[in-house]
């Protein structure tokens, strides 16, 4: 294979076939025929981009709301710089922080006096938010697939099984994490009593909602890919005898990854929608809380601030569920080759 | 003689909507070891019907069948089975595939010695540049090649072949009946086969069971063909019988034909 073939299977395989008619322009490949391409794939949406900002524009400035005008793109744009500002600010203060520490330290080394240390607690910023919901977001889904993989694979073997957990699975899968989450963070508070928590209630609480209302579609499309394995796959199993759980790790899940991988898809885009819901609620210091403070602020820079986390949201939403699917290439294999 | 494979009595009763379907019924058949057998006949006859049983996949309403002196009961590795699509597992290489039966069969072979046997029939079926490709990057002939090779792997007791080269072209079909005899010549593993392509019977195998078409279906006629083995195509071809038993086998199924068309 080529450089440039070579190349081009990386930026497919990586969920960015948008940018191959470039690298095929560059190699000089046909040159009309990508520039159509990328006129195509880029201009269109580049246009409504720029038709959806001016129509923002446009709109905002006529409407008054209690706390000032709405925002238009650039006001937005301005406060995200803000927020990356206050982030280098904040990083240079505990950076200072523990440079202080460390000569308080010598000192009290010197004079012979116990230290202890200390741990900078400035107030987080908006990455550290960010981070903070991605941990979140992520420990849930490991919770929802850890449940939903073996859940969905009985279901998808035995039809006794899935005929008796059906019926929970239909009822608890249109509850909104709103209602879940007021009781998951009674039982949290009620069962996670250490002394010296690992992690914060409030993560936890929100981890929970999120595995609860994420895991139904890993779960359904489990049982699904389970329970459509090729019958011509089973029949080798049959004939070599295999044993039950050579059968289920040799033919039945690798034969259903597919399917699994679309779930876990879903699941994690579920879940990072859910995610904000449940942290504006059980207050653990992400994106949602972030939202819910600049609510409750009430000041000037408010709906420029919600803004930005909205298009922050949308946009880590967009690379969560790319991601999936750069995975989902990795474990599909071509079914049309029996 | 009782044979090395027996199926007596053999029926299959299919429940439908319209109340039971007898498929086949009293089917009987003995097999020497070390007989190729096809089973030809119409589609639709039951002869894969029959197969499946054999090869445990089907369920026997009555009559049953012994391989070497034992009832079978449901399917086992003592029977190497060829699908007609070649069932290959698309995750994995042509090799693995194949290793699936052979770790199946030799578990106490270690992990050299297994290797070795799938190299080996890889190798005899042809494939021994390709035992890292995925069914995917292979050939419909090729795909075959590592069904054969992975019925062969395990050493079964019986062959069993469903319409093996059924969906391939007849050139490459061809090429497959050498590999096939190449491979069963060395230590003429009873071998049953589901045909309908009368050369293929007549060039392939030392009977050729005629099944009447379905339902209720049977043996109609048993045909002994004992050209000299091993088997040259062209020296079959040229042989003075081969028309003559060519005439009786098509002979067969155009009378089941019209019999068909009648009733």
């Amino acid at each position: 294979m080529s450089t440039r073939a070579r190349v081009i299977r990386g930026f497919e395989f990586a969920g960015l076939d948008l940018f191959v008619p470039f690298i095929r322009l560059f190699s000089g490949e046909n040159p009309r025929e990508q520039v159509a391409t990328i006129v195509r794939t880029f201009g269109t949406p580049l246009v409504a981009i720029a038709v959806f900002l001016c129509a923002w524009s446009a709109i905002a400035a006529s409407i008054e709301t209690s706390i000032g005008a709405v925002p238009g793109p650039v006001a937005v744009w301005e406060e995200a710089k803000n927020l990356v500002a206050e982030h280098r600010q904040e990083r240079q203060k505990e950076a200072e922080f523990y440079v202080r520490m460390e000569k308080l330290k010598e000192q009290y080394a010197a004079q012979g006096r116990p230290w202890k240390d200390r741990k900078y607690s400035g107030k987080p910023t908006y990455f550290d938010q960010i981070w903070t919901s991605l941990e979140t977001v992520f420990a849930g889904f490991i919770i929802a697939s850890l449940v939903a993989v073996p859940v969905g694979i009985l279901c998808g073997l035995s039809p006794t099984f899935y005929a008796a957990v059906n019926p929970l699975i239909q009822v608890f899968k249109p509850v909104s994490p709103l209602a879940w989450l007021p009781i998951v963070m009674i039982l949290v508070s009620g069962l996670y009593t250490s002394e010296n928590p690992m992690f914060e209630k409030s993560f936890i609480s929100s981890a929970v909602t999120v595995a609860l209302c994420s895991l139904w579609p890993t779960l359904v499309n489990t049982a699904l890919g389970v329970a459509a394995v090729d019958r011509d796959y089973l029949n080798v199993a049959r004939v070599l005898k295999l044993s039950w759980w050579r059968t289920v790790t040799k033919i039945v899940i690798p034969s259903s990854l597919p399917l699994i991988f679309t779930g876990l898809r879903l699941s994690l885009g579920v879940g990072w929608m859910v995610l904000i819901a449940a942290e504006m609620l059980a207050q653990n210091p992400g994106l949602g809380k972030f939202v819910w403070d600049m609510f409750q602020n009430g000041s000037s820079q408010t709906l420029a601030q919600i803004m930005v986390a909205v298009a922050t949201i949308g946009i880590i939403g967009f690379l969560l569920d790319r991601m999936m699917i750069s995975l989902q290439r990795l474990v599909s294999y071509d079914a049309a080759a029996v | 003689m009782a044979g090395f494979l027996e199926l007596y009595g053999l029926s299959k009763e299919y429940m439908t909507r319209s109340g039971p379907q007898v498929a086949v019924e009293d089917f009987n058949l003995d097999i020497r070891k070390g007989e190729f057998v096809c089973l030809i006949g119409h589609s639709g006859c039951g002869k894969s019907t029959v197969l499946s049983m054999v090869a445990g996949l089907n369920s026997i309403s009555s009559g049953g069948i012994v391989i070497d002196g034992k009832e079978i009961d449901g399917p086992g590795p003592d029977r190497g089975m060829v699908f007609q699509s070649p069932s290959l597992l698309p995750w994995l290489t042509a090799r693995d595939n194949v290793m699936l039966a052979v770790d199946q069969v030799y578990p106490h072979a270690s992990p050299e010695e297994r290797s070795q046997i799938v190299e080996y029939y890889l190798s005899v079926v042809g494939l021994a540049d390709s035992m890292e490709k995925r069914p995917g990057e292979l050939s419909g002939g090729m795909r075959q090649r590592v069904g054969i090779a992975r019925a062969f792997s395990l050493a079964p007791k019986v062959l069993l072949l469903d319409e093996p080269f059924g969906m391939l072209d007849s050139l490459t079909r061809l090429e497959l009946h050498d590999v096939l005899l190449g491979l069963w010549q060395r230590d003429r593993r009873t071998a049953l086969m589901v045909t309908h392509d009368v050369d293929e019977a007549l060039f392939l195998s030392d009977r050729v069971v005629m099944m009447t078409s379905g339902p209720r279906a049977r043996v109609g006629d048993i045909l002994e063909v004992d050209f000299a083995r091993p088997r040259k195509r062209a020296d079959v071809l040229g042989h003075p019988d081969y028309y003559t038993l060519r005439e009786r086998l098509i002979g067969f199924l155009a009378d089941e034909d019209r019999e068909r068309l009648a009733s």
